[in-house]
């Protein structure tokens, strides 16, 4: 008989509502005509425009369905509603509605991610290429905002090694460098910084060579059994489960091997809040709060919201062998 | 040449109906949401910056009464000050209460040592602390018994609210655009109270300058 044990940070049962009820349900309320006074009052949380007509159902962004190996999981999975409507995606918007309200147009058939830099073969993954060159699986994920609060995912993607591999780094190659599409006129943050909270655009992301290489870091190409929507990062993003959530970025179009650190947009925005390495961890708060505790995103309002504890390398504790010997105050 | 506006009393009656109501429930209809889940994903913070802004927008508001008086030459603008002092305070005390509630969820021992460590909450907690002394000298009984002093306690009022603004732009990640014109209207306000803030300054100015 197999016995699995599965590691601590792995979960076990899917307790997740489907998502084909979940609309159907909404649906249902419409059709009866059900409008509470609630749903009258239903507006975005920072304006608190009384949204009588709005339907937020709809969207003008086509996903499809993808297929994937799939993983069971006991975590209770964040809404999708949510996932997909609570983002930062600066390019779009600051505030975490703004991506969802802002990115529905977002070109992204055709799309070019480039893989080069310091490797041997470099290669190019078209749109189809992104869903079809490799096999798709699904990882329910833990992600940890820095700003502490945090979502457990159903991501489907790539191991990012599986890609590397592909391209065969040489030996020089130490770090991988990520940038995400630059396109002012797709993306009103690019174009105007009171938009766009003062980033310095293209935002670029960075890995050390064995932190992209492990198996937990993903390409993901889709959420909840689709691909992704704008605001999450379509058509492709970085998913690095152990890390604060700025580190996952989005929109990806060059993925480049490079000798040494790559800069990193939120340390160059402010170097003594958001490091390199932005590996969660509870004993290293950022200077305006602490990161002990985190606030878990799930269905409910006010009341239902989850504190807990944060953990080290946000539960994946299989990653602590890459910092053997490091200095994770310094090193944040 | 501004005309004099006049309100009747049915007049000054009616707005601090609306003041009231607005007030109650605007805050009553914004709770209601976040327990129901409709303010977006993240209700705690929603509320958070609801409660906030509303405090420091009441407080604004109360700052434009006495400039108001100034201007229409009609004295009964201060009618309306203290109440919307008020609800300021209203606003700020639900701020602290969601913040210990939701975001801490009663745990004491962070509140104190977040209020000791993050400067922008220690910021923010002394501005609450003088809202809070005036909001209780706010009576008429206690106007009478403080005499000239209720006056100099109550000039603190424009410390609190540099304070605020002070606690709103460290608290923002990097999208300053918002706490920057609040900054503005404030510095407007209190441009035009600039001859009574300068005053101490100038008394200590002639002190020294007569020293020297």
């Amino acid at each position: 008989m197999l016995i699995k044990v599965p590691k601590a940070s792995q979960c076990s049962e899917n307790q997740v509502t489907d998502e084909a009820i979940y609309l159907k349900r909404r649906q249902l309320l419409k059709q009866m005509g059900f409008i509470g006074a609630g749903a009258l009052l239903a507006g975005s949380p920072g304006a608190h425009a009384i949204n009588l007509f709005g339907d937020d159902d709809e969207t003008a962004f086509n996903t499809r369905k993808l297929t994937y190996s799939q993983q069971d999981s006991a975590q209770t999975l964040t809404p999708e509603s949510k996932v997909i409507s609570h983002n930062n995606f600066y390019e779009f918007g600051t505030d975490k509605t703004d991506p969802k309200e802002n990115a529905q147009g977002l070109k992204v058939d055709p799309w070019q991610l480039r893989v080069d830099g310091l490797v041997e073969k470099p290669f190019t993954l078209g749109f189809e290429d992104l869903f079809s060159s490799f096999e798709l699986q699904e990882r329910i994920y833990r992600l940890r905002c820095v700003e502490a609060w945090s979502m457990v995912i159903p991501w489907i993607g790539i191991p990012l090694q599986s890609l590397l591999k592909r391209a065969a780094p040489l030996s020089k190659g130490k770090y991988v460098a990520f940038e995400t599409l630059y396109d002012p006129e797709q993306m009103p943050g690019q174009r105007n910084p009171f938009i766009g909270g003062g980033i310095d655009y293209p935002y670029v992301e960075g890995l050390r060579l064995d932190e992209a290489m492990h198996p937990l870091t993903i390409l993901a190409v889709g959420l909840y059994g689709k691909s992704l929507p704008p605001q999450n990062g379509a058509p492709v993003r970085l998913v690095v489960p152990w890390k604060y959530g700025f580190k996952s970025i989005k929109s990806i179009v060059s993925i480049r091997l490079v000798e040494k650190q790559p800069p990193t947009s939120w340390n160059l925005l402010a170097a003594n809040e958001y490091g390199f390495y932005a590996n969660v961890n509870p004993n290293v708060d950022h200077p305006r709060w602490s990161q002990a505790r985190e606030r878990r995103i799930t269905k409910g309002g006010l009341f239902s919201s989850n504190r807990i504890d944060t953990q080290l390398f946000n539960g994946y504790d299989e990653v602590a062998p890459l910092y053997r010997g490091m200095d994770l105050k310094r090193f944040y | 040449m501004v005309s004099r506006i006049h309100f009747r009393p049915w007049q000054i009656l009616g707005l601090k109906l609306l003041i009231h109501s607005l007030c109650i429930g605007w805050a009553g209809i914004t709770y209601y949401q976040a327990v129901t889940d409709q303010l977006g994903g993240d209700p705690v913070k929603a509320i958070l910056h609801f409660t906030g802004i509303s405090a420091f927008n009441l407080l604004l508001m109360s700052l434009c009464m006495s400039p108001l008086a100034k201007y229409f030459r009609q004295a009964q603008f201060i009618r309306f000050r203290r109440l919307l002092g008020l609800y300021a305070f209203f606003y700020a005390v639900l701020h602290l209460l969601s913040y210990l509630l939701f975001e801490l969820q009663l745990e004491w021992g962070m509140l104190i040592s977040e209020i000791i460590k993050r400067p922008y909450i220690t910021v923010g907690m002394s501005a609450w602390l003088i809202l809070l002394a005036l909001s209780i000298t706010s009576t008429q009984a206690m106007q009478r018994k403080l005499g000239r002093r209720w006056q100099r306690l109550h000039n603190w009022i424009y410390l609190a609210a540099c304070l605020i603004a002070l606690h709103y732009i460290w608290s923002v990640k990097s999208d300053i655009v918002q706490p920057a014109l609040y900054i503005a209207m404030l510095a407007v306000l209190l441009g035009l109270r600039k001859d009574k803030l300068l005053k101490p300054l100038q008394g200590i100015w002639r002190k020294i300058s007569t020293r020297a």
